[in-house]
Parts: structure tokens; C-alpha cells; sequence
């Protein structure tokens, strides 16, 4: 196959590259350049997207023989992450730009661009698997013929694992994508490949944060994008507690740097429980009131054979409400909570918390539909609540 | 001695104005010298054997560029002697008569010679103007004519290329040279694409610096040399051992001069055989990629005007990128440029092109396609055999990624 390998200039994407090569395929290595002013990003060890990590790319292409480019995705990234960026916090919601990266950027334009290129896989160096398998037709028209259906895994390596991330790519888009390192336990044994082969990158540090936020400060970005817009700070009664700077910089469920002038009467800690970007408040309250069991999705997507459809009866058998078991996740880093799903509407889906309630679960993240490792669907968290 | 002279034998190589393969000769005079000791400012036995191929060298290269060897400065490339020129020049200049702070460079000047100048600009107090070119890309001689008229006393220099390097259109230089001799500004032509290509000689030009460069026209990389007549007012950028007339100091690279001298003797000789030769297959490549993407504009001076190297080709596609042209022409074995510079290897559209009044839209979608003394036929043939499917795929890429001509945004 012709595989474009996208390489960020880190260890992970140089290695899948890599394995992408010896698998027999003819690789070309592609470096997406996603800041016109290259300063803007991080430089050095820390992030990705800098011109030491467009040098680092390159020289791990010519280690490994391949061609490499750099292909100019800067005007894209503004228009889609960046700029979702800045709406959804103006909005009062909690965005995550490394899923809209791979919505928007990798999986859309980048994927697209190689396609129409001739390219039959995009590679990454992504923690996820690919699992493949044949199933027999049955939807009327095309009985006994067979169909691959796609699923999306989590990795073995669960503190690597980017299947939160990635499922948003949807199955359609994932089916023209390869992740080479979805069978690695650890990253250990990933940066031992890339000695292994001679890779100048294989100690290189992991990347973390936002990478266009060059200094980690995003506070600090949204008031140069967004502007200062000065406000107040009420608690749940409405009683002004303190002020801020943009109640855009806040996010729910926060807790540090709301810099409160006095004590809550009952001296506990508070949190930032709403945003109301209408009236430029931010309301604190304690932490019960972050505590949710029931969540709405909107943009849902469901993976192939999933629900029950024309081509079968799909893995999850609901009930006669829709309601079905799976878990669900709501943040990169948090763990999978055992919940009733179910889809609504066309594009729509509502969670019931099974093992108690979550705390902090804004407006604009992404939930994630599980079952054991395999992913079931995406959709963006609108609204939650407590119903219990 | 038997030497591949062709960079990529399996492949067609049609970026001759980026790099050239090494002569044989220019080889074999490189590993001569690269074999003995010797600095050349030394004046022992093995000292002396090294002046004399550097002197040797000089010699070879002053005749066959119709200049005297007291001209001669070796320096590391065409990119430090456009430096050297720019720099010194200007210092040198203003030195004479402190008015002198304008300098004067065309639109479609090389980077070496634009950001020396804005650099003086941001460091030494220059201004820089610019000077227009027409839709060809040649200069505008009224309009340099105006701001002589208007300036002349108190402009420092002036810098024009003898042909550009992206679109291959020679420019007016005894016209540069004769407008500019009433102000007694002195006149620097970056020569780098043009000898070999067509006929240069130095002292007929009347210019009063050139650029040269080793590795376009058959020689190593890493050597060149600024001509520079010995009445200019030139300053030293590189300064120390007080070599080259105490204007570029440096211990002189003997192999790689020795081998420049070869390479710019054969270049030249050769020259009215190859450049027809040059000229028919450059003829027939433009009229085939033409009939093979019919949306293909032909970019520069018109062939048959004789006001453009034999050797250069360049198109815009419309609708297409120039990086997805390059890398699907590269994956089908044919290497080309877009002929313009890179910034941490993401294509800038061409400054060339927008001078010349391309739209941005237009000028991503260039290619390039330079020809030397090891093209042939078969070249031609692979390139035109590839382009119909790399046109589609390119200007299906340009499609979905938006940005190249006929899009939406």
C-alpha cells in the first residue's frame, strides 16, 4: 500500500513509520506545519509543531529512507482548532483541541489531502487499535455477501491510550488510517525500537498540553486572543464573591485561580460551577454541585455494527426505551464509568450513570461509549444534570 | 576515469538551476588537489603548489568570463558574494559620500542579494526600493530611470540580476549598467544562473560587480567568486588573514577553486553548442507539457524572444499545489523545484511570481524545470508520460485542501 506516515518530530510517529516501512509498505513522511509563525509554538522538548520538531521529522525520514514533506495545514488549524478553541470558551464551554485536531486536521484535511494524492493509508503514532474483521451481509439486498466492519480499540497501554481522542474520526475516516503502535504495552518499549534503529528521537520527551499555547499558559492566551472583559464572580445566591479578568477563562468544575476575596460562610473549597458567557459571570459553589449522573451528547457517532440496523442486529441489544449497558468517558485522562446509553434522534445521546455520580462534566468535552476496549461511539457533552 | 555524471540514474532530472552533477574534468581536478597539502598563503615548496592552482584557477575563470584575475574574489558560493557585494559595496560607497544610503535591487532578486539589502536596511540605515518588473518578469527600466533621476545622488547601489533563477528571464543589464553611470552608482549583477546558460563577459557588461557560483555550472558546491573591478569601493564582510585583496579573508579552499576553474572553462566553451541543444529540448518540453495539461501557463519570457535561458521551463498549474505537483512527479522519477524558497520546507508563494502580478492563488501551483549538460530526450519523455495523472491527482489534492486556484476560499 502507499501509506503517508504524518510525523510530528516525536518518537511515537517516527517509530510507526518505521514499522509502517518494514510491514512492506511504500512510506512517505509528512510533517503537518500548523502555525505560520513557528515561534508562536513551543520550541525545544516540550510540544510539538516547532521547527526543531520539523528538523526531527526530517532526519527521522532519512534514517528510514523515505520521502518527507512538509505540508502547510497553518491556515486550517486557525480556521478549525484554534478557532473552536476561542468560540468554545467564549461560549462558556470546555473544548478539547486535540480532538478537534484529529476531527478537523488529521483526519479530515490531512487524510483527504493524501487520498486525493493516491495515498491508500495515513499512519500515526497514535495508542489505539485497528481491529478488522469480516461479518456476513444480511440486509436483504446483498445476502451471504461479506462486509469489513472496523472497530476501534483501546490500547494495551492504558496510560497512552488515545482512543478517547481518535473517535471522533469516526469509522469511515479510520478505515483509511493505521495505527502501527496499538499493539505496544509500553512506551518504554517504543523508545527502545527507535534505538533500536538508529533514531536520534528515541529519548526525546513526551509532548503535553496544548501545543498552541507555547508557554502552557492558557489563561494567558485567551486574554490576548479574546481580549480582557472584566466581571464578577457571584456564589449560587447571586452574591458577588470576587472578580475576573473574562469569564471565558473558566471552566467548570475548576477550582484553582478564582483568587475569592473571603471564605465561604461554611469554609469549604469552591468550585466553578457555571459559566454564563451572556452575562460575563462566573458562578462558584461547593462541590456537590458538580456531582452529575446524566448527561446529553449532541454530533453522536456510532461505530459499525454497533446499534441494531439494516445490515444486523449490531453489540448492544437495548431494551424497549433504546437504553443499553456500556460505560462511558468523559475526559482524556479519566477513567471509563459504567452507564446506560442510549441514541436519540439522529444525531443525539443520553447517558444514566450507574455507579454514582461525576464530578465537573462540562459543556463541550467529549464522551466517549465503551464496551470493555472497544469503542462504540463519540458525541459532545451539551448539557448534564443531577437526576438522582 | 569513468564518472556517473547523472545525479539519479534511474530518474529525470530537470533541476539543473538548483544544483548541476560535477564535470568529470571539474572531478578530476578536485581530487588532485583534495590529495596535496598546501595552503595556498604559505611560502614553503608545498604552500607555492597550491597558490599556483589557485592562481591557475583565477586565470581560467577571468578568461573565460572576460574579466583580468586582479577582478577575482573566491568566496564560498554565490550567496556570500551576492553578501559581499550588497554589504560591501554599500559600506564602501557611503564611505566615499555619506548621501549615499539608497540601494536600489529589482523585485525578482535571489534572497541572497534581497536580504543582505534588508538587512544594511535594518542595521546601516539603507533604504531599499525595490524596482518593479513587467508581467515577464523583466525590469521596468523607466521606472529604475525615475528614481535615478529623482535619487541618483544619494543612492549607494544597485543590484540586478543577469537572469532569474525561477523563471529564467534575462534581465537589461547594459541598460542598468548605462542609466546608472550618469550618477556614478556602481552596479552589481548576480550572474549565477547565466554563465554557461548564455554568453557573460564581465568587462563588456560594464558592470562593476558579478556574482559567479561553482556548483551551477559544473563545478563543486561551497566555492564561488564575486568579480569586482579594481576601482569599486569594496568593503570587507569576512575579515582576518587579509587574503583576496583584504576583502574576503579565509584560508582558500585550493580543490575546490581548482575544480570551479575547470568547470567554468567547459561551461563557457561548451556553451553555444549546449545552450542550442539546451534550447530545442527546452522548446519541445514546453510545447509537450503544454499539450498534456492544456491549463499549464508558461510563466517568463517567451522562448522564442531570446530573452530567456535555454535551459529553463517554468508553468503554473492552475488548481494544483506545487508541493503535491513535486512529490507526485518525485514518485514517479522526475525531479523538479517550485523554484521557490522554503521556510522550514513549507512553500512560500514565489516572491518572483507575485512581483510579476501572479495571483497568490496561481503562483502555489509553480513548477519549475531547468535543463543542463546531462538532460536528454528520455527526460523530457518521463516527465510528459507522468504529468496527466500528477495534473488530476494534484488538482484533486488542491480541491479538498482549498487553497489553490478555482476553490472556494
Amino acid at each position: 500500500m502507499r501509506v503517508l506516515a504524518a510525523m510530528s518530530g516525536g518518537v511515537d510517529s517516527a517509530v510507526a513509520a518505521a514499522l509502517a516501512v518494514e510491514a512492506g509498505h511504500d512510506v512517505v513522511g509528512v510533517h503537518m506545519a500548523l502555525s505560520r509563525d513557528r515561534n508562536q509554538f513551543r520550541t525545544g522538548s516540550r510540544g510539538c509543531c516547532s521547527i526543531e520538531d520539523a528538523g526531527d521529522a526530517r532526519r527521522a525520514a532519512d534514517v528510514l529512507g523515505i520521502p518527507y514533506y512538509v505540508w502547510d495545514l497553518s491556515e486550517r488549524f486557525e480556521d478549525t482548532v484554534v478557532a473552536d478553541f476561542l468560540a468554545e470558551y467564549e461560549a462558556g464551554r470546555t473544548p478539547n483541541p486535540c480532538v478537534r485536531c484529529n476531527e478537523h486536521i488529521k483526519f479530515e484535511a490531512l487524510l483527504d489531502k493524501a487520498t486525493a494524492l493516491g495515498f491508500d493509508a495515513v499512519a500515526t503514532g497514535h495508542y489505539a487499535r485497528i481491529v478488522t474483521r469480516e461479518t456476513t451481509v444480511s440486509d436483504g439486498a446483498t445476502d451471504g455477501g461479506v462486509r469489513t466492519v472496523r472497530e476501534l480499540h483501546r490500547s494495551p497501554n492504558d496510560a497512552k491510550d488515545q482512543s478517547y481522542v481518535l473517535a471522533v474520526a469516526g469509522p469511515e475516516r479510520l478505515a483509511r488510517a493505521m495505527f502501527p503502535l496499538g499493539g505496544f504495552a509500553s512506551k518504554d518499549e517504543v523508545r527502545a525500537e527507535a534505538a533500536r534503529r538508529g533514531l536520534s528521537v528515541s529519548a526525546k520527551p513526551d509532548s503535553y498540553d496544548i501545543c498552541f499555547v507555547a508557554d502552557g499558559d492558557t489563561r494567558g492566551f485567551l486574554r490576548d486572543r479574546l481580549g480582557s472583559r472584566p466581571g464578577e464572580v457571584v456564589d449560587v445566591d447571586g452574591q458577588v464573591v470576587g472578580e475576573h479578568d473574562g469569564a471565558y477563562a473558566f471552566t467548570v468544575g475548576q477550582r484553582r485561580g478564582l483568587a475569592l476575596g473571603r471564605p465561604a460562610a461554611d469554609g469549604k473549597a469552591r468550585y466553578v460551577v457555571d459559566v454564563q458567557p451572556a452575562t460575563n459571570t462566573v458562578v462558584v459553589g461547593p462541590a456537590e454541585l458538580l456531582s452529575v449522573d446524566r448527561i446529553a451528547g449532541e454530533k453522536a457517532l456510532w461505530f459499525d455494527d454497533v446499534l441494531p440496523g439494516p445490515a444486523g442486529p449490531g453489540a448492544v441489544v437495548p431494551d424497549a426505551d433504546g437504553w443499553f449497558d456500556a460505560e462511558v468517558q468523559v475526559r482524556a485522562h479519566g477513567a471509563a464509568v459504567p452507564a446506560r446509553v442510549r441514541a436519540v434522534d439522529a444525531a443525539g445521546l443520553e447517558v444514566a450513570l450507574t455507579a454514582g455520580p461525576l464530578r465537573g462534566v462540562a459543556a463541550g468535552q467529549s464522551l466517549v461509549v465503551y464496551r470493555g476496549t472497544r469503542v462504540l461511539g463519540q458525541a459532545t457533552v451539551a448539557r448534564s444534570w443531577r437526576a438522582r | 576515469m569513468t564518472v556517473t555524471t547523472s545525479p539519479e540514474p534511474d530518474g529525470a532530472y530537470l533541476d539543473h538551476a538548483a544544483t548541476t552533477p560535477m564535470s568529470a574534468a571539474a572531478l578530476a581536478a578536485f581530487v588532485a588537489e583534495a590529495q596535496r597539502t598546501g595552503n595556498a598563503s604559505s611560502l614553503h615548496s608545498a604552500g607555492r603548489a597550491s597558490r599556483r592552482a589557485v592562481e591557475e584557477a583565477r586565470e581560467t575563470l577571468a578568461h573565460a568570463l572576460g574579466a583580468r584575475p586582479s577582478e577575482v574574489i573566491f568566496t564560498s558560493g554565490g550567496t556570500e558574494a551576492d553578501n559581499l557585494a550588497i554589504k560591501g559595496i554599500f559600506w564602501g560607497r557611503r564611505a566615499q559620500d555619506t548621501r549615499r544610503t539608497r540601494v536600489l535591487v529589482s523585485a525578482v532578486e535571489h534572497h541572497a542579494v534581497l536580504d543582505p539589502a534588508f538587512w544594511l536596511a535594518g542595521h546601516a540605515g539603507a533604504e531599499i526600493v525595490l524596482l518593479p518588473v513587467d508581467g515577464e518578469g523583466r525590469l521596468d527600466l523607466d521606472a529604475l530611470r525615475a528614481e535615478l533621476a529623482a535619487h541618483g545622488d544619494e543612492t549607494a547601489l544597485i543590484s540586478v540580476m543577469w537572469a532569474n533563477n525561477e523563471v529564467g528571464t534575462i534581465q537589461p543589464v547594459r541598460e542598468v549598467v548605462r542609466a546608472a553611470r550618469h550618477y556614478g552608482v556602481p552596479v552589481h549583477t548576480d550572474a549565477v544562473q547565466a554563465v554557461g546558460q548564455v554568453e557573460v563577459d564581465f568587462t563588456a557588461s560594464g558592470v562593476d560587480a558579478m556574482t559567479v557560483s561553482g556548483h551551477k555550472l559544473g563545478g563543486p558546491t561551497g566555492v564561488g567568486a564575486l568579480l569586482a573591478r579594481r576601482d569599486l569601493a569594496l568593503d570587507a564582510v569576512l575579515h582576518g588573514g587579509g587574503q583576496e585583496r583584504g576583502v574576503r579573508s579565509g584560508t582558500l579552499d585550493t580543490a575546490s577553486i581548482a575544480a570551479f576553474g575547470v568547470a567554468t572553462r567547459h561551461a563557457v566553451d561548451g556553451r553555444p553548442e549546449r545552450a542550442a541543444r539546451l534550447t530545442a529540448l527546452r522548446d519541445d518540453l514546453v510545447a509537450r507539457v503544454r499539450e498534456a495539461d492544456p491549463q499549464a501557463v508558461l510563466r517568463g519570457a517567451d522562448p522564442a524572444s531570446g530573452d530567456r535561458l535555454p535551459g529553463n521551463a517554468h508553468f503554473t498549474f492552475p488548481g494544483a499545489e506545487g508541493d503535491s505537483l513535486l512529490y507526485l512527479l518525485d514518485s514517479a522519477g522526475v525531479q523538479a523545484s517550485t523554484g521557490s524558497a522554503c521556510q522550514a520546507g513549507v512553500p512560500q508563494p514565489s516572491h518572483v511570481l507575485l512581483a510579476m502580478g501572479v495571483p497568490e492563488a496561481e503562483a502555489r501551483g509553480a513548477l519549475r524545470f531547468t535543463l543542463g549538460a546531462t538532460s536528454t530526450p528520455a527526460d523530457v519523455d518521463r516527465l510528459v508520460a507522468a504529468l496527466p495523472q500528477v495534473g488530476t491527482r494534484a488538482r484533486a489534492a488542491g480541491l479538498v485542501s482549498g487553497r489553490a486556484l478555482g476553490s472556494a476560499s
